[in-house]
């Protein structure tokens, strides 16, 4: 019996992300967010295909109707199907919050690379930067530059990205710090391999993997922002859905007491969503923390 | 000591002026002429007059020389007028705004750590245990959901459908301003805005609080016969609660946030308020002073919360 289990972990546990996968992988709550995180993707990719429901169309015999056999969730003050539009506002706010994290990332990265192979005083400036961004209240800078940029999908996917790449900076800043002393990046460096070579070669594929783990949980933090930034009539415009713009309807006092189904579904679905991407968040970062092992 | 605390105000004024460098320059970016901020509409100006301003306002100067004058401007109190409002001085408004935001906000943050700090307590004593569980899966939705969207279901909840709550405003209209009035009022708002940021201290004050049970210290305490509710409110406890401070000072920014949404949802007359209306009329001089404002105040918060930390805990030092 324990041969058998034996034989089953080394497996596993042959390279660090073998480690890794076993570690994510006893993780409860982080294979639940998985799972469930799997679920709500291929719902909002299938489901508009298996429903044959437009988003956007109009049944006028149907305005403000509870769930019913044909309106599972019911229908909205133009009589449009509330779980189709669902289904389209989940697309659009995890592309929105999946291209704006794409985009932080890219920002963190050569901005971390900047500061740490820049020399003192651009490193000083970029992390006062970091160190202010961080402070601020983020919801504050993001209604500024939504007022410069105006409502739209770009716009808010670009505004956004310009709030997340901070702690990303951070983060590979850190990283390309400590592997800019190592014996095979001084080794390149000296066999006379310039800073971009570097930075690309050495320290991309090194930085990649905590880069990849805090993404996850800004992927979480970017759906909250983008639902808020909608929700206040700033980011995704009508008539596209979004969860965020959906719940904008519950701004109005007769929707909020009236129509429930119309606010409480796209509320629970960014609940759920942004719990399971934490979860899931979380158990990347300790599965690919060494030290968790020990612990 | 004293090196630290010189140290942490210099790192703060740093950050206050890269924050009123980077509001100038969004200034700056904003769609619009910003002499338009300075025009009082109670005495329309000719072509000459407005060059006149412009000169005034030091607008044909180069950049980091308007920077410098408009600094000099805010520092003296001048925040320009707003775009809507009947045109009306930016300062005064935001006077006014200050105090129920300071309210809210306040109110807020004590209910926060009041909940957060017990809860966390409870559920680290009882690791594992049904009550851990009980208080960390809402604690986990806690943190998950935005600020509107608790302010929605709570006043669905407990206006609309209980009608425990007045749905909205800080007063009731008509009526003389009471203490009772307000708080009523306050009630509802304050204790929603608390739940994202009492979810989190609690997690922090759990982790926090079994790190500190596993200490030796707290074994020797337990061994020399000291009761466990003692060993936990005197030797556990006090120790656990320091990095939780931390926390409450980092999120201060974040709470913020939330308090602009609930001001939104609860129709809560601050700053909150003031700002979403201004970005929905992309009335920029109101935009860029309260974000002056908020980031001062935040910043201002953190350092105190440093100092603090540093009083509370000698060993700190400054990174």
């Amino acid at each position: 019996m324990s041969v058998a289990l034996h034989s089953r972990a080394p497996a596993f546990r042959e390279t660090p992300t073998g480690r890794a996968l076993g570690r994510f992988l006893g993780n409860r709550p982080a294979v639940a967010g998985f799972v469930v995180l799997a679920v709500l993707v291929g719902t909002i990719l299938l489901g508009p295909t298996l429903l044959g429901l437009s988003p956007n169309a109009i049944d006028l015999l149907a305005l403000n109707k509870p769930p019913s056999a044909k309106h599972w969730l019911g229908t909205d003050g133009v009589g449009r199907d509330v779980f189709a539009r669902l289904l389209e506002g989940g697309r659009i706010s995890l592309s929105v919050a999946i291209g704006a994290v794409s985009i932080s990332l890219v920002i963190g990265f050569l901005m971390g690379a900047l500061a740490a192979f820049g020399g003192k005083l651009v490193d000083a400036v970029i992390m006062r930067i970091v160190d202010l961004a961080m402070t601020l209240p983020p919801i504050v800078l993001l209604l500024v530059l939504a007022s410069i940029t105006g409502p739209g999908i770009g716009p808010t996917i670009l505004v956004i990205a310009l709030l997340s790449w901070p702690i990303l900076a951070r983060l590979a800043r850190a990283r390309l710090l400590e592997l800019r002393e190592r014996d095979f990046v001084l080794a390149a460096r000296n066999m006379g391999a310039g800073t971009w070579h570097l930075v690309l070669r050495h320290g991309l594929p090194n930085t990649l993997d905590v880069l990849v783990v805090y993404a996850t949980l800004q992927i979480a933090n970017a759906v909250l922002l983008e639902a808020g930034l909608s929700f206040l009539g700033l980011g995704v415009p009508p008539p596209d859905a979004s969860w965020g713009n959906m719940l904008n309807g519950a701004r109005s006092v007769l929707v909020l007491e009236q129509f429930p189904w119309q606010w409480l579904t796209p509320g629970a679905a960014l609940v759920v969503t942004v719990m399971a991407t934490n979860f899931v968040g979380d158990g990347l970062r300790d599965a690919f923390d060494p030290r968790s092992d020990i612990g | 000591m004293g090196l630290y605390i010189l140290r942490r105000i210099g790192m703060g004024c740093v950050m206050l002026v890269a924050l009123s460098m980077l509001v100038f320059a969004l200034l700056r970016l904003a769609p619009g002429d910003p002499v338009d901020a300075y025009i009082d509409p109670s005495a329309p100006m000719s072509p000459a007059e407005l060059a006149a301003t412009r000169a005034r306002l030091g607008l044909d100067q180069p950049i980091p020389v308007q920077y410098l004058a408009w600094m000099k401007q805010v520092l003296a109190g001048d925040l320009g007028y707003s775009l809507q409002r009947n045109h009306e001085p930016v300062a005064r408004l935001i006077a006014e705004r200050v105090g129920p935001t300071l309210l809210l906000m306040g109110s807020g943050l004590l209910v926060a750590i009041v909940i957060g700090v017990s809860a966390g307590i409870l559920a680290g004593v009882n690791r594992g245990r049904v009550i851990d569980v009980g208080l960390s899966l809402p604690a986990f939705v806690g943190i998950s959901s935005p600020a509107f969207l608790t302010a929605l279901v709570g006043l669905f909840v407990f206006s609309v459908n209980l009608g425990w709550a007045p749905s909205g405003g800080m007063r009731t209209p008509g009526l003389a301003p009471t203490t009772g009035d307000l708080l009523r009022h306050l009630a509802l708002p304050a204790l929603l805005l608390s739940i994202g940021h009492a979810a989190l201290i609690m997690r922090y004050m759990r982790a926090s609080l079994i790190e500190v049970l596993n200490q030796d210290y707290v074994r020797t305490a337990r061994s020399k016969g000291v009761r466990e509710r003692w060993v936990i409110v005197k030797h556990a406890v006090r120790n656990a609660l320091l990095p939780v401070v931390t926390l409450i000072g980092s999120t201060l920014g974040a709470a913020v946030g939330g308090a602009i949404f609930i001001e939104s949802v609860f129709n809560w007359p601050g700053m909150g308020l003031m700002l979403i209306n201004a970005v929905e009329n992309r009335d920029y001089p109101v935009i860029m002073a309260s974000t002056l404002v908020v980031g001062a105040c935040v910043l201002a918060a953190n350092i105190l919360t440093d100092l603090a930390y540093a009083v509370v805990d000698p060993r700190i030092k400054i990174a």
